[in-house]
This record gives C-alpha cells, sequence and structure tokens, in this order.
C-alpha cells in the first residue's frame, strides 16, 4: 500500500528522466518506462541549450534571478517585520497584525490581473521588478516570522545585549537572526519554491521573451510543439529535457537545507 | 565607563516605551511597504476600476455595481465557478486524506526509510505546477502516453482522458500530486510536536494504538488541518497553470472559461475588458474568502462534537 504511495509519487519524475534520453522518434516508438534503442541525452541538452540562440540558459537566469531576489528579500523582510512585532509594542501593532494575517486569505493569483493593470501605469511591466516587487511580500512568512521569533528569542538575551549598549539594529543581526535562523530559511525556500515556480504572474506581466522565467517559456514550447501542427513537434524532446533541467536545482536546494527547513516547520506548528 | 552607562540607562527612562515602541515599528515599516504596494494597493485599485465601465467611444464611465450584476448573471463565469467548486469539494478531501494517512504512517514508525519515504511524497512539491502538468498530459496523452501504452498492452481502449468527461479528474490527479506531500509536512510538523505525556497518560489508559490516533493525535491535529484545508479551498479557486497549459493538449475542452481565473485572464488580455475582469477578481477573492470562512466554521465546530 505505502510502497504503490510511494511508486505514484515517483512514477512522473521516473517517466522524466527516462523521456529525456529519447529523440522525437523514439518517444513514439518506444514503451514510456523503458530507454529507447538511442541514448539521446546529451544530444537533447545540447539542443535545448542552444536551441532560439540559447534562450533557455536565459530562462534559466532569469528564473535564478527572480527566485534570489524575490524569495530572499521576501524572507528578510518576513525576519524584520516578524522580530519587530514580536518583541517591540507599537501602536497600532495589532491591527497591522490583523490585515496582515487577513491577506493571507487573499488569493495571490486574484491580485495578479490588478497587479500588473498598477505596473503598467508606473512603467515597470516588462521589466524584472514586475516579478520581484510581488515576490517580496509574503504575508505566511511573517506570520511565521512571528510566532518563531516569539518563541526562540528570549527578551532575557536582548536586555542583556542592550546592557552592553549594542545598537537594535546590530542586536537583530548578531543576536536575534542566528536563533530565528531555520525559521528564517524555512520561509526563504518556500517562497522559494513560490517564485520558482509561478506561472500567473510572470505570465501577465512579462511580454519580451528575453525576461521569461522557465515556466513561461517551457510553456511556450509546449504551445509551439502541440499547436503549430506536425512539423514543430520536433521540439517535444525539449520541452521534456528543458522540463527535467528545471527541476534539478530545487530539488538539490531542499536536499542539502533539509535539516533546517524540517525544524522550521515543526516549530510553526507547535503554535498554530 | 561607568558613568557612559549611567547616562544611557537615564536616557532609556526618559522616553523609554516611546523608543521601544519606534524601533519596532521601524523593524516592522520595510514589510510593511512591500504589503502595501504588492497586496493592499493592486486590491483597492481592482475595487475601484471594477466600477467603472471603458468604452471605446464615450470614454470611462462610472457604472456603480454594474459588472458585479452582469458577473453575477454571466453564465460563463457561472459555469467557471461551478466547475472549481465540484473540483473543490471531491479533489480536497481526497488529497487532505491521503496526506493525513501518509502523515500518521511516517509518525507511527512502521514505514521502512521514513525518511527515504518522506521526501518521495514531498519531491511533487518542488516540480512547478507547469512542469508537473506536462509531465502528466505526456502521460495521459493518446499518441504516446503512458496510460494509453499499458491500457493497449492490456487489450483495452485507452481511456480518454484529455475528454471533456475525464479532463477534471485528470487535472485533480495532477493537483492532489503536487499537494499531498505539502500537506503532509504541515500535519507531520503538528505531530511531532504532541507532547509525550499525553502519550504516556493514554497508555496508562490502556489505549492501543488505533486509540490513540482518534484520541490523542486527530484532536492534535485539528489546527493543522484547518490550514491546509484553508490553502487547499483558496488554491482550488484559483486554478489556473494546471488547465491552462493542459490547453495546448486539449483546446477544445479547456475553452476560454474553463475556470474563473482563465476567464478573468482571457477578457483582460484578448477581449480588452480589463475593468470587467477586475470585477471578477475581486468577486472570486471574496466567494474564496466566504468559503474558507464557512471551511474554518464547520470544522471548528466539530471539535466541540469529537
Amino acid at each position: 500500500m505505502l510502497l504503490g504511495l510511494l511508486a505514484y509519487f515517483l512514477l512522473p519524475l521516473a517517466w522524466l528522466v527516462i523521456n529525456s534520453t529519447k529523440s522525437t522518434a523514439g518517444l513514439f516508438q518506444s514503451f514510456g518506462l523503458w530507454f529507447a534503442s538511442d541514448f539521446h541525452l546529451f544530444e537533447n541538452v545540447r539542443e535545448t541549450l542552444t536551441y532560439q540562440g540559447g534562450i533557455y540558459g536565459r530562462w534559466f537566469l532569469n528564473t535564478v534571478l527572480y527566485a534570489v531576489a524575490g524569495a530572499g528579500g521576501a524572507a528578510l523582510l518576513a525576519a524584520l517585520g516578524g522580530y519587530g512585532v514580536a518583541k517591540f509594542d507599537f501602536p497600532g501593532r495589532r491591527l497591522l497584525l490583523a490585515g496582515v494575517l487577513g491577506a493571507v486569505m487573499v488569493p495571490a493569483t486574484a491580485l495578479a490581473i490588478p497587479t500588473y493593470l498598477l505596473l503598467s501605469t508606473v512603467g515597470l511591466v516588462d521589466t524584472p521588478f514586475a516579478v520581484i516587487i510581488p515576490s517580496l511580500a509574503s504575508p505566511f512568512g511573517l506570520y511565521l516570522m512571528w510566532i518563531y521569533a516569539a518563541a526562540a528569542v528570549p527578551d532575557e538575551l536582548l536586555e542583556a545585549a542592550r546592557i552592553d549598549g549594542a545598537s537594535e539594529l546590530r542586536i537583530f543581526w548578531s543576536v536575534a537572526m542566528r536563533l530565528l535562523a531555520p525559521g528564517f530559511v524555512t520561509v526563504l525556500l518556500f517562497q522559494l519554491v513560490h517564485v520558482w515556480n509561478n506561472y500567473f504572474l510572470p505570465l501577465i506581466v512579462l511580454n519580451n521573451p528575453a525576461w521569461y522565467p522557465l515556466t513561461v517559456g517551457l510553456k511556450q514550447w509546449n504551445e509551439q510543439a502541440y499547436g503549430g501542427g506536425g512539423g514543430s513537434v520536433a521540439v517535444l524532446n525539449l520541452v521534456i529535457t528543458g522540463s527535467l533541467l528545471a527541476i534539478i536545482p530545487l530539488i538539490a536546494v531542499f536536499l542539502v537545507l533539509q535539516r533546517y527547513w524540517q525544524s522550521g516547520l515543526a516549530m510553526g506548528g507547535v503554535k498554530q | 565607563m561607568a558613568v557612559v552607562s549611567h547616562g544611557m540607562a537615564v536616557r532609556e527612562q526618559v522616553h523609554p516605551s516611546r523608543r521601544r515602541a519606534l524601533t519596532g515599528f521601524l523593524f516592522f515599516a520595510p514589510f510593511l511597504l512591500v504589503f502595501v504596494a504588492a497586496i493592499v494597493a493592486p486590491l483597492l485599485y481592482a475595487m475601484g476600476l471594477s466600477l467603472f465601465r471603458r468604452r471605446l467611444i464615450g470614454g470611462t464611465t462610472f457604472v456603480g455595481l454594474d459588472n458585479y450584476l452582469r458577473a453575477a448573471t454571466d453564465p460563463q463565469f457561472l459555469a467557471g465557478l461551478g466547475r472549481v467548486g465540484l473540483f473543490l469539494v471531491v479533489q480536497v478531501p481526497v488529497m487532505l486524506l491521503l496526506a493525513l494517512f501518509v502523515a500518521l504512517a511516517i509518525d507511527s514508525k512502521r514505514v521502512w526509510w521514513p525518511k527515504l519515504f518522506r521526501l518521495g511524497v514531498f519531491v511533487p512539491y518542488a516540480v512547478p505546477a507547469v512542469v508537473g502538468t506536462l509531465m502528466w498530459g505526456f502521460m495521459y496523452g493518446a499518441q504516446f502516453g503512458l496510460i494509453g501504452q499499458v491500457a493497449r498492452a492490456f487489450g483495452m481502449d485507452p481511456p480518454d482522458l484529455l475528454g471533456s468527461t475525464l479532463m477534471l479528474p485528470s487535472l485533480a490527479n495532477i493537483v492532489t500530486w503536487q499537494f499531498v506531500g505539502y500537506n503532509m509536512l504541515i500535519l507531520y510538523a503538528a505531530l511531532r510536536a504532541i507532547p509525550q505525556d499525553l502519550y504516556d497518560a493514554a497508555e496508562v489508559d490502556g489505549a492501543g494504538e488505533l486509540r490513540k490516533v482518534w484520541s490523542v493525535k486527530l484532536p492534535a491535529l485539528r489546527p493543522a488541518l484547518l490550514l491546509a484545508a484553508i490553502f487547499s479551498v483558496i488554491g482550488s479557486f484559483q486554478l489556473f497553470t494546471e488547465p491552462k497549459v493542459m490547453t495546448d493538449l486539449a483546446p477544445a475542452v479547456i475553452g476560454t472559461s474553463y475556470t474563473p481565473n482563465i476567464y478573468a485572464y482571457e477578457l483582460a488580455f484578448n477581449g480588452q475588458l480589463v475593468d470587467y475582469a477586475a470585477a471578477l477578481s475581486v468577486l472570486l477573492g471574496l466567494v474564496t474568502i466566504v468559503v474558507a470562512y464557512v471551511v474554518q466554521l464547520t470544522i471548528a465546530r466539530r471539535e466541540r462534537i469529537l
């Protein structure tokens, strides 16, 4: 039962790995879960990276840029804000928190079209900022960091640092951030997935293929493979190989950082 | 040295709470700035826009709630809403039950290599929805699809997984595949947080494994389950990427109004009806919040019964 379940979750990935070794002809002629007679993986990778003047590499770098700037920024802002809310009392704090928590409910995609309209009035459409700025706000990240800071950063430690004469910013960097690290990595990772995998927002706010992330680019190749009639089916192998290359970085990041995000998530679970 | 620290202490005493308040607000301010720019402003802008109608001839006119009244009787919008509603009612419980089952199985420590198992179930979450849909789409497909190949090998007619009857279950399968691991992780984290003395107490009372699941684990999981359910409800109403990618494989089945989000997208970018699309976005957000709230109430009420 459990093994069957595991097979279900891994099957599409096995399919992807196996079929990225096939030429387009091989895709149609061989069984889906076994290799074709010719091993075409390296040709596929080379073709993926050079097709249309090597635009895949550009999409890859764009995705890295959006993910690092968007998720890194979001995690940092959430850590600063969560710490500020958890460890200081200021007027309007409760109201602001209620507003932010209410926004957890606001579906991100319901904001996509209005965001596009707003960005176009300030002339930011078709620039990297159009993808990065909306990615910076993570209400759920703030919620998680608030819970985390309240539980993991003892007031006595902050008081001690203040008595030593450290500035508030320095206390945050060298005392609080160390304790907040697992929560920070958790927020960072989940926002990283969100940005890396996002499709709706970049589809709307970008027209120039040179700024596309991988998701929008791959979808465009897929459209070409199916939409353009018989001849263009030739790019199917590129869609498959491009998909494989697109999922490797995130899976690697999750594997490398798993100790952090699992403890960070457990912390969020304690106080829900 | 003593003088300096004494001086600082005095200054702290003058306006300690005020200074502290300002510091706290300054920590919060950068988040607030992007929050207003990226969430509050678009929301307000959409609300404002939805009250107008732009025409090539005659310019922009204030139309009040006309766009909303139009949406309430728009058969394409309502059909899309019904479709995601059906999707939600079937897919969300199936997904959450699977996630619950896996989380309990791993927590019971009767799984071989629990770490590997947990990772295997979780991996699809790290796969972009576009790629996940592409993969499943290939496997569903009639030409070299895996499912068709297997069916033919057994001498059966391959099911038309991309036809209008089976498209919704096919999409539900993709979303389930992607998000069971994520929900499992939320539930598993909550299970790990249950204090050992609760189990000890249950054992003293002579509770077996099943009894422990029912009386200790499930009640402790309720807040996490609620969170997972609400996120899933929001996700269902927002269904866009999976059907949009499927359009390449089955253009006639998906069309331009399969889900409310696809419809709003088509209206805004291919129909030039930006203000009507804004009204649909706002309306969809409202419906989502209301349903999420109902889910919350239902689960909260169950809490009292159990």
